[in-house]
This record gives C-alpha cells, structure tokens and sequence, in this order.
C-alpha cells in the first residue's frame, strides 16, 4: 500500500471545494438547528436550489456570472419564506419532515422529464461554468500542484467559508442573534419580552438557507455539472453528520467537522482500497467498500448524538435540545 | 449493548447474505442485465395467452441502446442505466408465424419511467384483435382502486410508525428500512428454495425481530438516559442510513423480484387489476381490520392506547409501558414487513431503497391524519395513496406523481397542522 498516496490523498480533501462547500451548507445548519433550534432536514434543497437556480439562469436566460449568482440567492430566500410560511409555527418533528419533503419535491421536479429543455432532468446542466472561471485573476500555471482553475475555486470557496463564519459570528454575538439563542431556550420567554418569533425565526432560516445555496454553487463550480442525484436526502444527512461532528452552537465547528468528515472518509477509503487491492481483504469488492462510508457514516451519527452530542467543540449548555 | 446493536444488525445480515447471493440471478431472464439498477420489461404473450419465446425487443434513449430475446415464459427483460424517457421497439420478424401486433398497438413507442426502477411495456398480439381505448371514466376507476390497494399498503407501515410515535414520541426515521428489510427477507428466503408461504412467514417474523433488536438494544437503553426526542431522531436517520447500506452491501444495487411478481390483468366487473394487486388490497384491508378490533376491544389495545395517551398515567394505573412499547416495536415491525411485501409487489420489485423512496408517503399519511393516531394514520395513507395515482389521471407526469402527495401534506398543515383527526393541543 502506498501510504504517501493515502495521506496526500486525505490532505487533499481537507481544502477541496466540496469540503468549502459542506462546511458553508453545515453552518447554515448552524444557523438554522445549533442557534435557533429549527431542526431543518432540507438543507440537500436549499442547496439544489442555489445551484439549479445559478445553472438555469446562467443557461437559459444568458446572464452574466454576478447576475445568476444573485438570482440564485433570491431564489433560495424565496424557498425559504415558502418553507417558513406554513411550518415555522409549527413543533419541531413537522418541521423535519416538512422540510424533508420540500427538498424531495425540489428534487423531483428537477428530475421530472416535463422540464427536461430547462433543467435536463436525469442528466442534469452542464457547460455553466465559464463566467466563473472568466473572473480568475490567476494566469496560467502551477500553484501549489493544481492548476489555475483549480486553485481560483479554492482561494474563491475558502475566501467564501472564511467571509461567512464571520458574518455568523458577528451575527450571533448581536442583539440579534442573543434573542435567536432565547428562541432556541425558551420560544414563551422570548414571546413575553414582546419579541416576534416568528419573524426572527424565519430571518433564520433566510440566513442558512442563502448559506446553503451558496454551498450548492460551490459544491457544483468544480464539477461543471448539476445533476439532481446529488442532491438526495443523503446529502442533508451528509451535512447534519458534519454539523454534529464539529459542534452545532459553534462557528468553526461546521468547518471542522466538515474537515474531518471528508478526511475521515477519503483515509478510510484509500486504506479499504489498499487492504483490496494487496489481496488483504478478499471478503470486499471495492464498489462494496464504497457502500462501507455511508454505513461509517450512518454508525457514527448515532454514535455522536448518544455519546457526544455536542460535538468535538461544542459547549454543552448550548444544545439545542435538553 | 448501545454499542453492540449496529454489530449486531451486521451479524444477522452476515447470516443471510451468503444464501441471498448465492442464488440471486433466479427469477430474471437475461443475467447480464443485472449490473443496471433500472430495467424495461414485460410478458409476451398471444392472445390464446401463450407465451411468445425468442422475440427480440430493443430500447434505445441517445447513445445507450440495450436489446433483449423474450424467454421461454415470454419474459423479457432490459436493463438500463438511467430512468428516463426510451423508444422500445419489438422486432416483428422475430414473431412466430401468424402472430401479429394487434391494431392500435404503437411499435416502436416512447415509454418513460416513473418513480420505480422497472418500467412494464405490455405488447398485445393477435388477428383483428382492437386494444380498447380506456376511457376517462374507467381510466378513474382503474387508478382509484389501484390507489386505494396502495394506500392500504402504505397504512400497514403508517399504522406502526404512528403506534411507535404515538407511545414513545420518536419520529422513526428507520421505518422505510423496516420496510426494505421485509421485502429483501421474503425475497432471500424464496431465493433459497423455501416455499412461498414460509419464505413470507420468516420474513414477518424477521421483520418483528427487527423492531425488537432496534427497541431492546437502542431505543428503550436511549430512553432510560432520558434521550430527548430530537437526539432520538437524528439517531434514527443514522441507523436508517447504517441499515439502507447495509442491505445494499449484501443484496447489492440491482432489482429483484419475487415469485410471481407478474401477472396479468384480470376484470372484476367495471374494474381492472393484477390479481397481485387484489390480493395486496384484501391482505392489508384485513389486517388493518384486525388491528382496529385489537386496538379497541382487548386489554391489551386499550393498554397501548393508554400509554400513548399518557405514559406517566399508564405506568401509575398498573400498565406495564416498557411490555406495551416492545409489542408495539414488535407489531410495528411487522406491520413494516408486511408492507415491504405488498409494495414489492405493487411497484414491482425488490431493491435496497424500495422503503426510502415510500418514507416521506408514509409520513405523508401519518401527518395527514394527525401524528400518533393510529386512524388518522390510516386514513391519511388511503388519501396519499389515491391521490397519488389519481393525480396521473388528470394530467400531472407519472414522474412527478409523488409530488403531489408531499404538497397535499404541507398544505394540510397549512390549515390544519394536527391533521385530519389529531387534536390541537398536540402541535406545540
């Protein structure tokens, strides 16, 4: 087994654009459950959305890189006030599932063969891309191993992740963001003090949700495509999972736990595939030691919320839950 | 014994998987197919109903072009690689002599998936032989009872996961895999050579060993720590996804059927149905009888209805709650079983998300009819289930038809959130 290729291929992950991309969508959950208690399971949505919304505009309608950007934002905000409208007044188990069954529907109609000309169903968009990388201020060459491409959507998705935990984090040491934290305490107290909640709440869940479209833009830049498979209810879990590893009442936990989550699974990987291939595990073909990370994933999940529910660095008075 | 409990699913399935695999290619025609999760197929028969052999039938969707050779029993299977829109096109010279399509019947023709991972393409042959045109009214028909049979399938599973919320509070994500475990159990069972009716009791039994492993080993040790029910939930979606892909890593990514898993139609008077289908309505219709009775008329019924009223109350009035929550886990479990049965019938096939994709429908229909009671369960599952296969009658794509369903939910609880038959002061 090549362990140099193990590690480098571990490290790889640990500042690849879909780790930038878990860790803005994981602290929009942040946002959401860690700070306001709303137990939103649609963040796979909010992401489809972001990207659908950026691919089609920038397919369909022509418009510039800025353009689409912002229309991907207002699309995800107006997602947003559609999901808040009816459920946000609502306990927190509807909550779940109603934001579950939103990202589902986003998701289906994004398949459906009925709007192939717009969205391509099945196969999805591809060729959205060149506005991006029309902006790279990098000529060509090697910049730490990767091309210039490569290295604009990482100082781009980093720079992004980095701009966000300190919004967040200014935003939740404001005023603002103490009467979220009383919401997430106790909803009547709030009430009392002649708060709206519902308001608040839902400027929430705004926030996050705009986080996790701009995750989904990220998540999809690199790739060249958007393709519905991606954006399952696995891909929430996925997140929920990086959440709970980091911390969820924290700004850099998101971060963190999204780091280790792909570094976790990129080394577990890369030494079930080394074990296959040096003829160590016969037991496993490797498109079952594919399968074995969403098993890995799925135990420690529960294994966190059991034994750790606060996460690696969270506090844990600040749970959401008692 | 917290710990020990995803080990301990991993064993049981470790015991079965070694026969599950040996003898998985049995009920498909063309073994090569099995490396596609999606396949087109259908029977071939004339119209004295003999089955027609060695006709070639080809799909074609841009580059991919699959072709398949009808077999002995006149079955024929395409895999394919993505669900999406295919020209299908049967080669009339390979048609025995004197056989022909029937007038009206379109070759080649656009068929599309919807939903499911099999996509049935029916052919009728014969001299002279018109294929009535469905009209409106019967179409209705077709689709209300189709939707009624589908509806009960989903409340066999409702009915469980609303009697587990009902007395314990936890929204069980996992209850699309009890579903899976069922219908991959009746079809590991089959494939071994057991017959049909003992393949399908051992899966039931396997199905209520399930839910009380999950309720010995995770949830009631969850619940003496006092777990609040949003830890218990997330912890449910990560044995859902533990358990999905450990199905998946035994049963492997292809669809599977189970014996007779196809049949004709047959006509009940104004309606049209696969005996399958009558069967999954009558066998559900009955069950669900029988639990009501239960649930209502027997000590033991009203001690579960005690206990998801008030489970302080119940404990003080002599009711042993734990005994009540492991028979629930335990019924439910089978109840989910039962319905994975049913529904690898009705879509038809087996594969190892079959439950996942039906989860949010039974959710559906638990939310519809008002969370933890176990009617409103069942009915809110009839309405899902019918209007799901009503809205293709009016006009909405087969490939959005679950759509519809999740927007009927939320706009339910737009206007009333405790549901069809939940009571206010449940929605906090």
């Amino acid at each position: 087994m090549d362990y140099g290729f193990v590690f480098s291929s571990a490290l790889g992950e640990l500042f690849s654009p879909t780790t930038a991309a878990y860790a803005l969508a994981a602290l929009g959950l942040a946002v959401h459950f860690g700070y306001s208690g709303l137990l939103n399971f649609g963040q796979a949505g909010f992401m489809a959305v972001g990207a659908y919304g950026f691919a089609i505009s920038t397919l369909t309608f022509g418009v510039p890189f800025f353009i689409g950007l912002l229309i991907a934002i207002i699309c995800s905000v107006i997602f947003a006030l559609i999901l808040g409208i009816p459920t946000l007044r609502l306990r927190a188990d509807y909550l779940a599932i109603v934001t579950i069954a939103a990202a589902e529907i986003v998701r289906y109609i994004v398949t459906t063969n009925q709007l192939t000309s717009v969205t391509g169903s099945a196969n999805g968009l591809a060729a959205f891309e060149g506005g991006f990388y029309l902006l790279n201020p990098f000529p060509e060459g090697s910049y730490m191993g990767m091309n210039n491409r490569d290295f604009f959507i990482r100082v781009v998705g980093w720079s992004l992740v980095a701009l966000c935990c300190v919004l967040v984090w200014l935003l939740m040491r404001s005023p603002w963001g103490r009467v979220l934290k009383g919401i997430r305490e106790d909803e009547n107290a709030v009430r009392s003090l002649g708060k709206n909640v519902y308001a608040y709440k839902m400027q929430a869940l705004i926030i996050g949700g705009v986080l996790g479209a701009l995750a989904g833009m990220i998540f999809t830049l690199p790739r060249g495509a958007v393709q519905p498979a991606n954006y399952g209810t696995e891909l929430t879990f996925f997140l929920w999972t990086c959440l709970l590893l980091g911390g969820m009442a924290t700004v850099l936990g998101p971060v963190i736990g999204a780091m280790i989550f792909w570094v976790v699974l990129s080394l577990t990987q890369s030494f079930l595939y080394g074990l296959i291939e040096s003829g160590a595990v016969t037991w496993l073909t490797t498109v079952q030691a594919g399968q074995l990370r969403y098993i890995l994933v799925g135990v420690a999940l529960m294994l966190l919320m059991i034994f750790r529910p606060q996460g690696v660095f969270g506090n844990k008075k600040e749970l959401a839950f008692a | 014994m917290l710990v020990a409990f995803p080990a301990f699913i991993i064993a049981i399935l470790l015991v079965l998987a070694p026969a599950s695999q040996a003898t998985s290619p049995a009920p498909s025609p063309s073994p090569s197919d099995q490396n596609f999760q999606n396949a087109i197929s259908g029977f071939l028969r004339d119209d004295t109903r003999a089955p027609l052999a060695g006709v070639t039938i080809t799909a074609k969707s841009g580059d991919f072009t699959g072709t398949a050779e009808s077999s002995e029993n006149g079955s024929w299977r395409i895999g394919v690689p993505v669900q999406g829109t295919y020209e299908v096109e049967l080669d009339e010279s390979t048609l025995p002599d004197g056989i022909k399509l029937a007038d009206g019947q379109e070759n080649p023709r656009t068929v599309t998936f919807s939903q499911t991972s099999n996509l049935s393409v029916i052919f009728a042959f014969g001299k002279g032989i018109v294929v009535q045109e469905q009209n409106f009214g019967q179409n209705l028909l077709n689709r209300l009872v189709a939707g009624l049979s589908f509806g009960l399938l989903l409340a066999l599973a409702a009915v469980g996961l609303s009697l587990i919320f009902g007395t314990t509070g936890l929204t069980n994500f996992a209850h699309g895999e009890m579903v899976t475990l069922g219908a991959v159990l009746a079809f590991a069972f089959s494939s071994i050579g057991l017959p049909f009716w003992l393949a399908m009791i051992l899966a039931l039994v396997g199905g209520g060993l399930f839910g009380y492993a999950q309720d010995a080993g995770l949830w009631r040790p969850l619940r003496r720590r006092g777990t609040g029910l949003v830890p218990m939930m997330i912890v449910s979606i990560g044995l859902a996804l533990a358990v999905r892909y450990v199905i998946q890593l035994f049963f492997g990514g292809a669809t599977q059927q189970l014996p007779f898993a196809q049949s004709a139609e047959i006509q009940i008077g104004p309606v049209s149905i696969s005996p399958n289908n009558l069967w999954s309505l009558l066998i559900s219709a009955v069950v669900i009888g029988i639990l009501g009775v239960v649930l209502l008329k027997t000590r033991l019924g009203k001690a579960t209805r005690a206990v998801a009223d008030n489970p302080a109350l119940a404990a003080a009035s002599g009711i042993d709650v734990d005994g009540v929550i492991r028979l629930v886990w335990i019924v439910g479990g089978v109840l989910a079983s039962l319905g994975g049965i049913l529904w690898a019938y009705y879509r038809p096939g087996v594969t190892f998300d079959m439950g996942s994709q039906i989860l949010l429908l039974i959710f559906a229909g638990v939310t519809l009819g008002g969370l933890g009671t176990v009617f409103g369960a069942l009915i809110g599952s009839v309405v899902v289930g019918i209007f799901v296969e009503l809205t293709t009658v009016f006009g909405l794509a087969a490939d959005l038809k679950y759509v519809g369903a999740l927007v009927i939910m939320i706009v339910v609880l737009l206007f009333r959130p405790q549901g069809i038959l939940g009571r206010r002061e449940r929605v906090g």
